[in-house]
């Protein structure tokens, strides 16, 4: 006769094997997987390396830790990239393309990281997005304003997480034709470089479009970090405009506003800084009321309010003691860019580690939750990034630094649509079809 | 007409700014034949201490106008410490060699003491912005403009007055004329020439770093504001000739109107225009406007 097993029996059973399941599971040890090694890329020294390198630094380092320790990241519950830890490699961006290069392949060749994250500079990314192609290797540009590089080229292995600088431009000038949509006049005054120039365009070819009756009175260009804006600032002062656009970045910024600030620049016109927002904690309440400051995206003061958002801002405040603000925030973008896409990977290649090509094959087009919001890969055939941007005015209350009238534009309203050239699309009146 | 003398105005600004920060390293290579490029750096070294010992002094509520005495404080500090340390520790050691030698020496200062400066102030900015606004704004040519940068002026004009009153008039002064014109003659008639070097070395450092500490309320102290300087610095003493301190006036002055007049007529060539009169002139003068005639040696 068959002896039958009873509920109690199979129950006890299945607790049995649970149990040393999960004997075996706390005392065998964890297979161990490789590190991915990551080089991070960002300005350590000169000019740029307080305001943005050293910021976008720090953002990779809490990030990358809390990834490796797991469960610490909110919506983002695995360690690591899927499973395997965080190796970061710290690279100085500083010195130009010539040497950028040479580090890259450093990088690539001799460090043999498994992919790069990094560049602020334009320059630094139209020199390296080729390289990143013959040497087949994963890069990921954090920062950078250029749109050249995905709307002159096409690129396999080159994403960039960050929108591009027409966002800035098209959402300061919908900003400020809203706030004074009777403007005559309007000056700029941009470094002379390629950032300063493309932001400036961007600016009054939309301009053109949104107040056609307003007028650009004078562009001044300035040499990057010249510091001195004595006769910059009486030509703005005499040329009657009412609206200032500046995409001045570092330590420019803060002399232009030392300088211009005691001349009564900002109390005769609505000066608009585009990158405002990364020295907003630097300089405070000398920031005078009425300026209008911007953060490349909806970042820092300008970023919503989840529960990611408020655990990156408590952490990073915590180990730095300051606010995290863009260049910081761009970082998270990309890390959590590249986890997003990684772990997305793994999941199609049914849990085993993916191929760079499987990776890549995963990011493009790829919609991932970040603490500036969800950033969407949607131009550059899935390879640049799109998000919305904010703009706020300022006001110093109880001698504090407050934004207010805060502002913020859809991605749709302020990024071209896939295929159109930023130049063509504000040039068309913004339309969303070809 | 109100467009014109703003331009003037902003000039002569601009130019009193160009001349502080210029004469120092005039004075050095008039006196020591040294180009120093080391001076960007303690140019820089004034303004991060002008922003530290200013800090300190406001953060600690003493009077707002004692921050003027820290910003002159701190580049005769700076001026103190690093003239005697890079003369007597460095540069005594290489007198007699080529000029390119010294250059190349001075260059290697200039890397140390840049990352020195980061070692010790970081990279984040620095700023004294007090005593920019302290004095109030004039109006004039239409426009406000804050005291302080007619404060700048009258600094540059005391500073280049003194020089040459010192130069032309004091004892001490003739005899380092006689050492500008031969050194080897100088120390025959019995004239302590290595004192000389290392007094006019002190001084062109400390002149340096007033540029530094007079420039440091009116900008953000940023690391790498050094390498800006030194090239702007050298542009104008190449202008009016080495060594000469007329010539560093007036390569100030032809340097500021021009680029004053270029931003407010024609902004497209502001980046140019320093470096086309620097052409212009040596064009005509490839010694610069105030180059003495030199003998030639067999």
């Amino acid at each position: 006769m068959q002896k039958r097993f009873g509920f109690g029996r199979i129950l006890f059973v299945a607790f049995a094997t649970v149990l040393i399941a999960v004997g075996f599971a706390i005392s065998a040890p964890a297979v161990e997987q490789k590190p991915i090694k990551i080089g991070i890329v960002s300005f350590l020294s000169g000019p740029a390396a307080g305001p943005f390198g050293v910021p976008a630094r720090n953002g990779a380092e809490i990030l990358a830790e809390a990834l490796n320790e797991g469960g610490k990241v909110p919506g983002y519950g695995t360690k690591g990239l899927g499973g395997a830890p965080i190796e970061l490699v710290y690279l100085d961006e500083a010195g130009g393309t010539t040497k950028q290069v040479t580090e890259y392949r450093n990088l690539v060749q001799r460090q043999n990281v498994d992919l790069v994250i990094g560049y602020i500079s334009s320059g630094d990314t139209l020199a390296i997005a080729p390289v990143a192609e013959e040497l087949k290797k994963l890069t990921v540009f954090f920062d950078s304003g250029t749109p050249r590089i995905f709307e002159d080229a096409s690129y396999k292995y080159v994403f960039r997480t960050g929108s591009h600088s027409t966002m800035d431009s098209v959402g300061a000038a919908l900003y400020v034709t809203e706030m004074r949509p009777n403007i005559r006049k309007y000056a700029g005054i941009n470094q002379n470089y390629a950032w300063g120039q493309d932001s400036w365009s961007d600016f009054e070819a939309a301009m053109k479009i949104l107040a056609p009756k307003a007028k650009a009175v004078t562009s001044q260009m300035t040499k990057l970090m010249s510091g001195q804006f004595g006769a910059e600032i009486s030509v703005l002062l005499s040329s009657g405009a009412e609206v200032i656009h500046s995409s001045f970045w570092g330590g420019d910024t803060e002399s232009f506003v030392l300088q211009a600030a005691p001349r009564g620049l900002f109390k005769k016109s609505t000066v608009v800084l585009t990158c405002g927002e990364h020295i907003m904690y630097r300089l405070g309440n000398k920031i005078p009321d009425g300026t209008v400051l911007g953060g490349k995206g909806t970042v820092g003061i300008f970023a919503p309010d989840t529960e990611l958002n408020r655990w990156f801002q408590k952490v990073y405040a915590e180990r730095y003691y300051v606010p995290p603000t863009y260049p910081t925030y761009r970082m998270a973008q990309a890390i959590l860019g590249v986890k997003s896409a990684y772990e997305k990977a793994m999941a199609a290649n049914k849990g085993m580690t993916p191929t760079q090509d499987q990776v890549i094959a995963s990011f493009e087009h790829l919609s991932f939750d970040t603490p500036s919001g969800k950033v969407e890969m949607g131009l550059g055939k899935g390879h640049q990034a799109v998000t919305g941007i904010s703009y706020g005015t300022t006001k110093v209350v109880n001698g504090k630094l407050t934004i207010t009238n805060i502002k913020t534009y859809p991605k749709e309203k302020v990024n071209p649509p896939e295929g159109v050239l930023s130049k063509d699309w504000i040039e068309s009146g913004f339309k969303r079809t070809k | 007409m109100v467009e014109l003398l703003s331009t003037v105005v902003d000039g002569i600004i601009y130019s009193s700014w160009l001349f502080v920060v210029a004469v120092g390293l005039t004075l050095i290579y008039g006196v020591m034949k040294i180009l120093n490029i080391a001076h960007g750096s303690l140019y820089a070294l004034g303004a991060y201490s002008a922003a530290s010992l200013g800090g300190f002094w406001l953060g600690h509520g003493y009077p707002p106008l004692g921050s003027y005495g820290m910003l002159a404080l701190s580049a005769v500090l700076v001026g103190l410490v690093m003239g005697p340390l890079i003369e007597r520790g460095l540069l005594r050691f290489m007198y007699g060699k080529d000029e390119i030698v010294l250059l190349l020496a001075t260059y290697s200062v200039f890397l140390i003491l840049e990352d020195a400066i980061k070692l010790i102030w970081g990279v984040d900015s620095l700023s004294i912005a007090e005593p920019y606004g302290l004095l109030g704004s004039v109006d004039f040519a239409g426009l406000t403009y804050p005291v302080y940068s007619f404060i700048l002026l009258a600094v540059s004009a005391v500073t280049g007055i003194g020089l040459a009153w010192v130069l032309q008039r004091t004892r001490q002064g003739k005899l380092l004329i006689a050492v500008i014109h031969d050194s080897e003659m100088s120390a025959v008639m019995g004239i302590r020439v290595p004192r000389f070097y290392l007094i006019t070395f002190t001084v062109g450092a400390m002149l340096a770093a007033v540029g530094g500490a007079f420039t440091a309320p009116m900008v953000s102290v940023v690391p790498g504001m050094g390498v800006e300087v030194i090239v702007l610095a050298f542009a104008v003493v190449v202008i009016g000739g080495l060594g000469s301190l007329k010539g560093a006036a007036l390569g100030a002055l032809m340097v500021g109107l021009v680029r004053s007049a270029s931003v407010h007529f024609l902004p497209q060539v502001e980046l140019f225009s320093i470096y086309l009169v620097m052409v212009l002139v040596l064009l005509f003068r490839p010694k610069g406007l105030f180059s003495s005639a030199e003998a030639r040696k067999i």
